[in-house]
């Protein structure tokens, strides 16, 4: 079992139309695993996730999940998925608990079992509380808490979250990310979309990095670092002056200088080293920041373009 | 013919009761929501009821009797079954062109169920089901006020309630269908101006024999004025092989309606 990939995709493509959503891509998704797709908004990956949630048909392509077709098993493979969507889709006209427990009853759990598996998540997702609540009064967090609750009724395999924490703020954000993290540490696969480089950073033992419907890079998080990055960069704001100008009074320092409209980001091993090259040049920018090299800058070497924009 | 169709499909499908069961159930648990959804239940229920009372017992004091079919009937007893084939029709309407469209388009319902193992033909059937619920709820509290008012006789009455519950699950079917193909809310005018003409015009307050013969075959084509054959030939205790016609009519209905249904979900939120 640990051989075979739960996820299996190979020249998946999804295409609406004239327009093509998912270009030809290759996945394979472990048993256990935390899998990402990283990318903006547009990179084809709810196209994605939407295909193997099986509420989608690929246009072309082999995929596999659990070992079955989504063409002819769907139903099968639903009922062993919990799926987080990116736009909260629960149930205005039932409380917080009959959320779960009519959601339980669409995967044919008996009353009984639903009622104790509700009680159950909503102290996992630490709404016990609010069992009795209604659904519009819940914070954002509270309310894809309780998605995140409702994607586990049915014990999944997998779970799908498409873009978890969007739109949350950082408080909820880290709560989510914890009680993820719990998911995880209990051997649930994991597959989930971002465009925020540090929740991929915190929940993915591997990503892929989507762009225009394409895979254009693939690896741990560490791992693509190391490979399209330098380990430090420098951020270097100069005031009034055009950052495009400068480019050529920097060239040299660092691997790479990347001049972006409000800000110059030098790629260096030693970012220290690189900020005293720039002061010995003469040049006086009017802030530095010296950080470590993140999945961002990845994304900004791979495509030439920032991730949220 | 309906039974076949749909049987042939819980075989190649796996159709699931449960499931089914599971998406009325959705509904079922939605009426604790609030006094909002139990006073359009109850409005429902009133507006055939006042007509009758209005036009039925009111005008009909002015218009006194009426020959129908080699008979001679009360102008009540004669609108008392139309109002009981609208009402029916209403009930079903109700649910599944207002709050079916809502749950598709608004609240995402529909989305949320179609990722669990719930196919589109599953939550079409569970959404008719509940839909007849209601409507069953609507006509047997007007074949009580029938029998009450002594419209009809408690047994033809009783006759007649299956054919309502024929008559709800061909316009829930209808109405599903109409769902799907809406745009927006501005589309809800053109529906309701529609089914208010077939209320006005389908035998409902005169006999469709008075009209000039073009306009009288563009009616009988219509599902209201078969639905008020059906239930009137049952209620005024006349019945005929005739009304297997209109019931055969009512069961296309079902069948075309529900089977569009389906497939349109599937191609609206299926994507």
């Amino acid at each position: 079992m640990s051989e075979q990939p739960l996820i299996r995709a190979r020249g998946l493509v999804k295409r609406f139309g004239d327009f093509t959503a998912v270009d030809g891509i290759d996945i394979d998704v472990a048993p256990g695993e935390a899998f990402g797709f990283l990318g903006p908004n547009g990179a084809g990956k709810s196209s994605t996730m939407r295909m193997i949630g099986c509420v989608s048909l690929p246009t072309a392509g082999e995929l596999r999940i659990l070992g079955m077709d989504p063409a002819r098993e769907g139903a099968a493979i639903r009922g062993r998925l919990g799926v987080c969507p990116q736009l909260d889709n629960l149930d205005p006209d039932l409380n917080v608990r009959e959320n779960l427990t009519t959601y339980a009853r669409y995967f044919g759990i008996s009353r009984p079992e639903a009622r104790r598996r509700a009680r159950e998540l909503l102290e996992f997702v630490q709404l016990a509380d609010r069992a009795g609540s209604k659904v519009e009064p819940l914070s954002g967090g509270m309310k894809r808490r309780l998605t995140i609750a409702r994607a586990m009724v049915n014990d999944p395999d997998i779970v799908l979250l498409d873009e978890p924490t969007t739109g949350l703020d950082p408080q909820a954000r880290h709560l989510l990310w914890e009680r993820l993290f719990q998911l995880k540490r209990r051997g649930t696969t994991l597959v989930l979309t971002t465009h925020y480089m540090d929740e991929a950073e915190q929940l993915c033992d591997r990503l892929v990095v989507m762009d225009g419907g394409r895979i254009v890079a693939q690896g741990s998080p560490r791992s693509l670092i190391a490979a399209h990055s330098t380990p430090e960069v420098v951020e270097l704001r100069f005031g009034d002056e055009r950052p495009a100008g400068l480019a050529g009074k920097l060239a040299g320092i660092g691997e790479r200088v990347d001049p972006l409209p409000d800000r110059v980001l030098v790629y260096a091993a030693d970012g220290d080293a690189a900020t005293a090259e720039v002061h010995r040049r003469g040049l006086t920018p009017s802030s530095v920041l010296v950080r470590r090299s993140t999945l961002e800058d990845v994304f900004l070497h791979l495509t030439g373009r920032t991730l949220v924009d | 013919m309906v039974t076949t169709m749909i049987a042939a499909r819980v075989a190649s499908d796996r159709l699931s009761p449960a499931r089914i069961g599971a998406v009325m159930g959705r509904n079922v648990g939605a009426l604790r929501s609030g006094p909002a959804y139990w006073l359009v239940l109850v409005s429902g229920f009133f507006e055939p009821l006042l007509y009758l009372l209005s036009i039925g017992v009111g005008v009909g004091a002015l218009v006194g009797d009426l020959p129908v079919g080699g008979r001679t009937l009360p102008y009540a007893t004669f609108v008392a079954p139309a109002m009981l084939a609208v009402s029916a029709m209403s009930g079903a309407l109700s649910e599944t062109t207002y709050n079916f469209f809502f749950k598709m388009k608004y609240m995402k319902t529909f989305d949320a169920i179609l990722a669990t193992p719930v196919r589109p033909f599953e939550i079409a059937l569970g959404e008719l089901g509940w839909a007849m619920v209601r409507g069953s709820v609507y006509t047997g509290a007007f074949v009580i006020v029938m029998i009450a008012l002594g419209l009809a006789t408690p047994l033809w009455a009783l006759a007649a309630f299956p054919a309502t519950m024929l008559v709800g699950l061909a316009f829930g079917s209808l109405g599903m269908a109409i769902s799907t193909l809406m745009r927006g809310w501005q589309d809800f005018d053109l529906l309701a101006s529609g089914q208010f003409a077939l209320f006005l015009f389908s035998g409902t307050f005169s006999p469709v024999a008075d009209y000039p013969l073009p306009v009288r075959v563009l009616v009988e084509a219509t599902p209201l004025y078969q639905s008020v054959e059906l239930v009137r030939g049952l209620a005024i205790g006349d019945p005929g092989w005739s009304l297997l016609a209109h019931a055969a009519y009512l069961v296309a209905m079902v069948a075309a309606g529900l089977l569009f249904a389906a497939r349109r979900l599937e191609r609206v939120l299926c994507v």
